[in-house]
C-alpha cells in the first residue's frame, strides 16, 4: 500500500516536471526569438547548474545529516567536543570560492558583452526607435520614417533595433520578454537598448517597472515582421489621419490613460523624442536675473488639490523654460549618477 | 515574567556609583555612536549635494550666490565658540561652576550669532527668488546648511537646558556626562561645518 | 473592509476584556512604563504578531485578486485598491513583523547572553519600542483614515512626489517609517553599546555566543544604514511638502538619485534581518545537536564579511537602471562574493549536526527547513546578481519568489525557531511541540506551493505588481500560488492553536530548571523566566559555551557567594508620552494640521524635558529582597518538582 502511494506520489512528480518542460516551449525567456534572449538564456541555465554543485549537496547533506545524527539513532557516532577541522574548513571555503570565481569570470564577460548600450553586429543597417512611455502607455516614434504609434511598435526581422528609452512621466521599464534586456526609462534621461529578434511573429511587451493605477495595461505589441511588410506597415501608419504635434498634440497623448488602443500619426513634430527629453529641466542651463514665475506657481501646487492642478503647473513651468534655454545640456546616460549613492 | 516590585526604593550614597558599570563612559561612548550615525545623514546629503550641484534648471549657480566673507564670519564665530566650549569644559574639570555657566553662555552668543546669520542669508536667498523650490541645486544647498543649521539650533536648546540645570543641581553625576556630551555634539558640528564650508561654498566659488 | 471590521471587533473585543478585568493600572505599570529589556521583547513580539496578520491579510487578498483575474477577468480588487493592499503588504512584512521580531529578539536574548542586568540605556530602549509602536498605529490609522501609498513599499520617486501622488497615502507611509526608522536607529545605538560595554567578567568578544554577534553586526548595519533611510524620506519630505526638487523630474530633481539612497538602505536592511536569524540557527543547531559549534571563528569573520559587503551590493537591486558594463559588472561580482560566507555558514551548520546527536525538535525542523530554502534562495539570488541575467529577471516574479525565498525561509523561519527556543525563558513554560511542528509543516510545504509557481511565471514574462493579466494561460500556477498562500495561512492558525494549548497547558510544560533544552550560553543559566534582574549573582565566562562547559565540570559551588544589591533602572512614562505626542505630530503632517503638529512638537519637547528634569530614574535592590525572591522561586520549583513526582 505505502510503497503504491509513494509511487503515485512520484508521478505526479514527473508529471509536474513534464508540465514544466512543456510550458518551456511556451515560455518566453526559456523560448527566446532573439540573439540578446537567447544569449540569456544559456547564461541563466549556465549560472543555474553551477549554483547546483553547491545547492544539491547541501540538501543532500541536511537530510542525510538531519536522519543519520538524530538522537534516537545509537548507531551513529557522537563527538561533543568536535567543532574544528582544518580539511573541512578549508573545502568549504575554496569551492565555493571556485564556484563564484568562475562565475564572477562569467558576469565581467557577459556584463560587457550583453551590455544593453552596445550596438549589435550585423550586415544590416541598424533601424533607431524611440520609446516614451507615457501614463499608460508607450510612444513610438520612428524619426527616420517621421512616424509614430501608441502601443505598438513593429520592425523588420533580423534587424539590429536600437531603442532609445525615455518617460513623459515616471519612472517604467521597456520590456520584450522574448528577445530579451529590459531597460528603465526615465523622464530627461535617454537610455538605450540595442535588441533583434530573428523569427517573424507578434510578441507582447510592457512596462515591468510599476507606475501607477494603470500600470497592468500597459502593454503592447512588438510585431516582428519581413521587410516588406515592415514596409507596408509603415505606409498604413503614413495613411492615419492623426498627426502628432509638440508640445498640443503630445500634451493631449500623455493625459493618463489605461489600456490604450492602439494608434497611429502619420506625421510627426521634428526632434518630437528630443523636444520631450528637453521638456524636462535636467539642469546645466543658465537663465538668471529673469523673473520667476515658474517657480512659485509650481511651489503653489504642493498643497495638492488635485493630480491634474500639479500636472497643469509643472506642464507650464515646462514651456515658459523651455522657450528660455538655449544650451541646453541633455544627460545623455543615467550613468552620471551611479556611483552617488 | 516576573512581576516583583520595583517600587521598593532605597536611595544609596554615591559611592555605589563606582560598582554599577562605568556609567559616563557608557554615555559618552553611546553618544559617540550617536554621533556617527548623524554623520551619516550629513554624508548622505553631501552626496546628494554632490549629485545635484549642476541641476540649476535655469536659475542661479553656486559662485552667483555664495558671499564667501559673509560665511567667513559665519565659520569663525562656530570655530571660536569651540574654542569657548572647550574652556568650559576645561572649567568643569576644574570644578568651577560660575565659570562654566559663563563659557556656556558666551557659547551659546556665538551660537546664536551663526544661526542668526544663516537666517539672515537663508532670507535674503528667497527674498531674491531663490528660494530651495527653485532648482533641485538649490533644494540641496538649503537643506544640506539647514540641517546643519537646525542641528546647531537644538545645541543651543541644549545649552539653555544645561545652563538652568547647573544652576539648580550644580555639577553633578548627571549633569557632568551631560555637559561632555554636548561639548562632543558642540564640536562635531563644528567639523561637519568646516565640511560644508570647504566643500559648497569654497568650491562653489572657486 | 472584512480587514478592517475583523480589526475593529477584535480590538473592541481586547480594549473591553482590559477594562472588564481592570487590568490598565497593570498594563501600564508592569508593561507599557517597563524598562525591562524582556518585557520589551515580548511586547515587540506581540505587535509583530498582530502585524503578521495584517500583513498576511494583504498577501492572501492580492493571491486571491492574481487566481481571478486572468484574460478579461478583471478581479474583485481594482489597481486603486489593490496597488494600496501590495504596498501595504511590503512595508507591514519588513518594517512591522520582521524587524520587531528581530529586534524583540535582541531585546529578549542579548542581555541575557552576556550576562548583563539590562540594556545600556533602559529608557531608550523603552522609547524605541513605543517609537514603533506609534509608526504601527500611524500605518493601521491609514486603513481608516485616508488611504495608504499605492507607490511600492520603496515609494519610488517620482511616482511618489506630490505630482503624481497627490493623495495622502505616500504621506502615511513617510511619516510611519520616519518615525519608526528613529526608533530602530536608537535600538542599534543600544545594542551596540550594550553588547560593547556590558559584557560580564571573563566574556571577551570572541567568547560571545554567536547569536550576540550576529546581532552586534546586525546593530552595526542599523546604525550606518538607517540614517540614510533618514535623510532619504526627509528629502522625499521636502519635495512634497516644500515643492523642492530632489527627486522630481522637473527642475534638476533625479530620481535616480531616490533609488539610489533608498537601495543604500535597503540592501543592507536585508542582512539587518537575516543576520540575526543566522544567529538563532547556530544557537538552536548547536544546543539540539548537543555539540559545541562548528568552526565557530569562521563563522564569527563570515558574519562580518557579510556585514562589511553588504554596503557595496546596493545597485545589484536596478541593474536594469542603465550604468556602464563596469559598475555593473562590479556589483554583481560584488553581490556574489558574499554568497561565499554565506555558503561556508551552511557548512558549518552542516558540519555541527555531523557527528551530533540531534533531537529533531520544532525549532530544529525550522533549521532545517531554512538550510534547504535558504540556499535554494541563495541559488536564485546568485543568478540575479548575474547583470546580463538580471537584464530579464528584474522586476519580474522571478524577484518576487527569490525574496520571499529567503525572507521566509530565512527571517520567518528563523523568529520561529528563536520563539519556540527562547520562549520559556520569557514565560517559564515551553511550548507545544505537537502545533510547533505542525504549523512548520504548513509553513514549509507552503511556501513551496506559493513561490515555486512565480519562478515558472516569471519565465512567462508575468511581472510584479501586476493587478490583472492578459494571458490566460497563467491562471493555472496563480491560482496553485493561492493554494500555497492558503497552506501558510494554516500554518499561521497552528502557531496561534499553539500558543493557546501551550498556555492552557503551562502547568504541566513549566519550565523549573530554568534549563529546559540543556542549554550552552548564560541565558539558561537564570531561572525561567528570568528574575527582572536577570541574574542575581553576575555570572563570570571562562570559554564559549561557558554554561555548557560548567555544566561539565559538574557545578562548582560558588553559587554561595553573598547576595549584593542590584542596581536597576526604575520605570519611566517618557516613552509612551514622547511617542504618543510623536504619533500626533505624524498624523498632524499627513493631514497637514499645522496647529496639532505644533501642539505635538510642544509635547514631544515638554515630556523630554520632564524626562531630562528627573532625577529619580534609578534604584537599588537591597541584597535581602534579592535573596528573598530567588527563595521564593526555588520553593515554587521544587512544590512543582514535588507534585509531579506524585503524579
Amino acid at each position: 500500500m505505502q510503497r503504491r502511494s509513494l509511487w503515485r506520489r512520484r508521478g505526479t512528480l514527473v508529471l509536474l516536471v513534464l508540465c514544466l518542460f512543456l510550458a518551456g516551449c511556451s515560455s518566453a525567456l526559456l523560448d527566446p526569438k532573439g540573439q540578446i534572449g537567447a544569449e540569456q538564456r544559456t547564461l541563466i541555465l549556465t549560472a543555474f547548474g553551477l549554483m547546483l554543485i553547491v545547492v544539491i549537496p547541501v540538501i543532500a547533506m541536511t537530510l542525510l545529516f538531519g536522519w543519520r545524527y538524530r538522537r534516537s539513532n545509537s548507531m551513529a557516532k557522537y563527538t561533543p567536543d568536535w567543532a574544528h577541522s582544518n580539511v573541512i574548513e578549508a573545502v568549504v571555503w575554496i569551492v565555493p570560492c571556485a564556484i563564484i570565481a568562475v562565475l564572477a569570470l562569467l558576469t565581467w564577460k557577459t556584463s560587457h558583452s550583453l551590455d544593453p548600450h552596445k550596438p549589435l553586429e550585423s550586415d544590416v543597417a541598424p533601424i533607431e526607435i524611440q520609446a516614451v512611455a507615457l501614463d499608460w502607455k508607450w510612444l513610438f516614434i520612428y524619426p527616420e520614417q517621421g512616424i509614430a504609434s501608441v502601443n505598438e511598435v513593429a520592425f523588420p526581422v533580423d534587424t539590429p533595433v536600437r531603442f532609445r528609452v525615455s518617460s513623459g512621466s515616471v519612472m517604467n521599464a521597456f520590456f520584450i520578454p522574448r528577445l530579451g534586456s529590459q531597460i528603465y526609462a526615465m523622464a530627461g534621461m535617454d537610455n538605450d537598448v540595442h535588441l533583434i529578434a530573428d523569427e517573424i511573429g507578434d510578441y507582447p511587451g510592457r512596462s515591468t517597472n510599476y507606475s501607477g493605477a494603470g500600470f497592468s495595461g500597459m502593454t503592447f505589441e512588438a510585431k516582428v515582421t519581413t521587410p516588406d511588410d515592415f514596409d507596408a506597415w509603415v505606409e498604413t501608419v503614413r495613411g492615419a489621419p492623426q498627426t502628432l504635434t509638440y508640445p498640443e498634440g503630445y500634451e493631449a497623448l500623455a493625459e493618463p490613460s489605461e489600456s490604450n488602443p492602439v494608434e497611429y500619426f502619420s506625421a510627426i513634430s521634428p526632434s518630437l523624442y528630443e523636444s520631450i527629453l528637453k521638456s524636462f529641466h535636467t539642469g546645466g542651463e543658465h537663465n538668471m536675473g529673469g523673473d520667476h514665475p515658474v517657480s512659485s506657481d509650481h511651489a503653489d501646487s504642493h498643497d495638492g488639490e488635485s493630480a491634474l492642478a500639479g500636472e497643469h503647473t509643472a506642464a507650464s513651468g515646462r514651456d515658459t523654460n523651455h522657450q528660455a534655454s538655449q544650451d541646453h545640456a541633455m544627460r545623455s546616460h543615467p550613468t552620471s549618477v551611479e556611483a552617488g549613492g | 515574567m516576573s512581576t516583583e516590585t520595583l517600587n521598593n526604593s532605597s536611595h544609596h550614597p554615591v559611592e555605589h556609583e563606582e560598582e554599577h558599570h562605568d556609567a559616563t563612559g557608557t554615555k559618552l561612548f553611546g553618544f559617540w555612536v550617536y554621533l556617527m550615525s548623524d554623520l551619516v545623514i550629513f554624508g548622505s546629503l553631501f552626496a546628494t549635494y554632490a549629485v545635484l550641484m549642476k541641476g540649476t534648471a535655469g536659475g542661479p549657480t553656486a559662485a552667483e550666490i555664495f558671499e564667501l566673507p559673509f560665511v567667513l564670519v559665519e565659520t569663525f564665530l562656530l570655530l571660536f565658540s569651540s574654542f569657548t566650549f572647550g574652556m568650559g569644559v576645561l572649567a568643569m574639570n576644574a570644578e568651577r561652576l560660575g565659570q562654566v555657566k559663563a563659557w556656556l553662555a558666551i557659547t551659546f552668543l556665538l551660537g546664536a550669532a551663526f544661526v542668526g546669520m544663516e537666517i539672515y542669508e537663508f532670507q535674503h536667498l528667497i527674498h531674491e527668488g531663490f528660494g530651495p523650490d527653485r532648482s533641485a541645486f538649490l533644494s540641496s544647498f538649503f537643506t544640506l546648511v539647514g540641517t546643519h543649521g537646525l542641528h546647531v539650533t537644538f545645541g543651543l536648546i541644549w545649552i539653555l537646558v544645561m545652563l538652568v540645570q547647573l544652576s539648580t543641581k550644580g555639577l553633578t553625576a548627571m549633569t557632568r556626562p551631560r555637559i561632555l556630551c554636548l561639548s562632543l555634539f558642540w564640536h562635531f558640528l563644528d567639523i561637519v561645518w568646516i565640511c560644508v564650508f570647504s566643500f559648497v561654498y569654497l568650491m562653489g566659488v572657486l | 473592509m472584512v480587514v478592517v471590521a475583523f480589526m475593529a471587533i477584535a480590538g473592541i473585543a481586547l480594549f473591553g476584556l482590559i477594562t472588564y478585568y481592570r487590568k490598565w493600572g497593570w498594563l501600564w505599570n508592569e508593561w507599557f512604563t517597563s524598562v525591562d529589556h524582556k518585557k520589551l521583547g515580548i511586547m515587540y513580539f506581540i505587535v509583530a504578531l498582530v502585524m503578521l496578520l495584517r500583513g498576511f491579510s494583504d498577501a492572501i487578498m492580492m493571491r486571491t485578486q492574481l487566481a481571478m483575474a486572468a484574460g478579461d477577468a478583471a478581479g474583485y480588487l481594482p489597481p486603486e485598491h489593490y496597488d494600496q493592499i501590495f504596498t501595504a503588504h511590503g512595508v507591514i512584512m519588513i518594517f512591522f513583523v520582521a524587524m520587531p521580531m528581530v529586534i524583540g529578539l535582541m531585546n529578549l536574548v542579548v542581555p541575557l547572553q552576556i550576562g548583563a542586568r539590562d540594556v545600556a540605556f533602559p529608557f531608550l530602549n523603552n522609547l524605541s519600542f513605543w517609537l514603533f509602536a506609534a509608526a504601527a498605529i500611524l500605518v493601521n490609522i491609514s486603513l481608516v483614515v485616508g488611504e495608504f501609498a499605492k507607490t511600492g513599499w520603496l515609494a519610488y520617486a517620482p511616482l511618489s512626489g506630490i505630482e503624481f501622488s497627490p493623495g495622502v497615502g505616500v504621506d502615511y507611509w513617510i511619516w510611519a517609517l520616519q518615525i519608526s526608522g528613529i526608533g530602530t536607529t536608537l535600538t542599534g545605538i543600544n545594542f551596540f553599546v550594550t553588547i560593547i560595554k556590558m559584557r560580564t567578567k571573563g566574556m571577551t568578544m570572541f567568547r560571545m555566543p554567536i547569536f550576540t554577534w550576529t546581532s552586534l553586526c546586525a546593530n552595526v548595519l542599523i546604525i550606518a544604514s538607517f540614517p540614510i533611510l533618514t535623510a532619504t524620506i526627509a528629502l522625499l519630505t521636502l519635495d512634497r511638502y516644500l515643492g523642492m526638487h530632489f527627486f522630481t523630474n522637473d527642475f534638476g530633481g533625479n530620481m535616480m538619485m531616490y533609488v539610489n539612497l533608498i537601495w543604500a538602505w535597503g540592501h543592507p536592511e536585508v542582512y539587518i534581518l537575516i543576520l540575526p536569524a543566522f544567529g538563532v540557527f547556530s544557537e538552536v543547531i548547536s544546543t539540539f545537536a548537543r555539540k559545541r559549534l562548528f568552526g565557530y571563528m569562521t563563522m564569527v569573520w563570515a558574519t562580518i564579511a557579510i556585514t562589511l559587503l553588504s554596503f557595496v551590493v546596493w545597485l545589484h537591486h536596478f541593474f536594469t537602471m542603465g550604468a556602464g558594463a563596469n559598475v555593473n559588472a562590479f556589483f554583481g561580482i560584488m553581490t556574489m562574493i558574499i554568497a561565499i560566507p554565506t555558503g561556508v555558514k551552511v557548512f558549518n551548520w552542516l558540519f555541527t549536526m555531523f557527528r551530533g546527536s540531534l533531537e529533531l525538535t520544532s525549532p530544529v525542523l525550522w533549521t532545517l527547513g531554512f538550510i534547504i530554502t535558504f540556499t535554494l534562495g541563495g541559488m536564485t539570488g546568485v543568478m540575479l546578481a548575474v547583470p546580463a541575467a538580471n537584464f530579464v529577471l528584474h522586476n519580474s516574479l522571478f524577484v518576487i519568489a527569490h525574496f520571499h525565498n529567503v525572507i521566509i525561509g530565512g527571517v520567518v523561519f528563523g523568529m520561529m525557531a528563536g520563539l519556540t527556543f527562547w520562549f520559556p525563558k520569557a514565560f517559564g513554560f515551553t511550548l507545544n511541540e505537537k502545533w510547533g511542528k505542525r504549523s512548520f509543516w504548513c509553513w514549509f510545504i507552503g511556501f513551496y506551493v506559493a513561490f515555486m509557481p512565480l519562478y515558472v511565471l516569471a519565465f512567462f514574462g508575468a511581472v510584479r505588481r501586476m493587478q490583472s493579466y492578459a494571458n490566460p494561460d497563467w491562471q493555472p500556477w496563480m491560482i496553485l500560488a493561492w493554494v500555497g498562500a492558503v497552506i501558510i495561512l494554516l500554518g499561521i492558525a497552528c502557531t496561534i492553536i499553539q500558543f493557546w494549548v501551550s498556555v492552557r497547558d503551562r502547568k504541566q510544560n513549566a519550565d523549573v530548571t530554568g534549563d529546559p533544552w540543556d542549554g550552552r550560553t548564560l541565558e539558561w543559566s537564570t531561572s525561567s523566566p528570568a528574575p527582572f534582574y536577570n541574574f542575581a549573582r553576575l555570572p563570570e565566562v571562562g570559554d564559549i559555551d561557558s554554561f555548557w562547559s560548567q555544566k561539565q565540570r559538574s557545578e562548582e559551588q560558588l553559587e554561595e557567594a553573598p547576595y549584593t544589591d542590584i542596581h536597576m533602572p526604575r520605570n519611566t512614562v517618557a516613552g509612551p508620552v514622547i511617542s504618543f505626542f510623536a504619533l500626533v505630530i505624524g498624523f498632524a503632517l499627513v493631514w497637514h494640521i499645522w496647529w496639532l503638529a505644533g501642539v505635538g512638537a510642544v509635547g514631544v519637547f515638554a515630556s523630554f524635558m520632564a524626562r531630562v528634569f528627573n532625577d529619580d530614574i534609578d534604584y537599588y535592590v537591597p541584597a535581602a529582597d534579592v535573596e528573598r525572591i530567588e527563595r521564593e522561586h526555588q520553593l515554587k520549583c521544587e512544590q512543582k518538582l514535588g507534585v509531579e513526582a506524585q503524579a
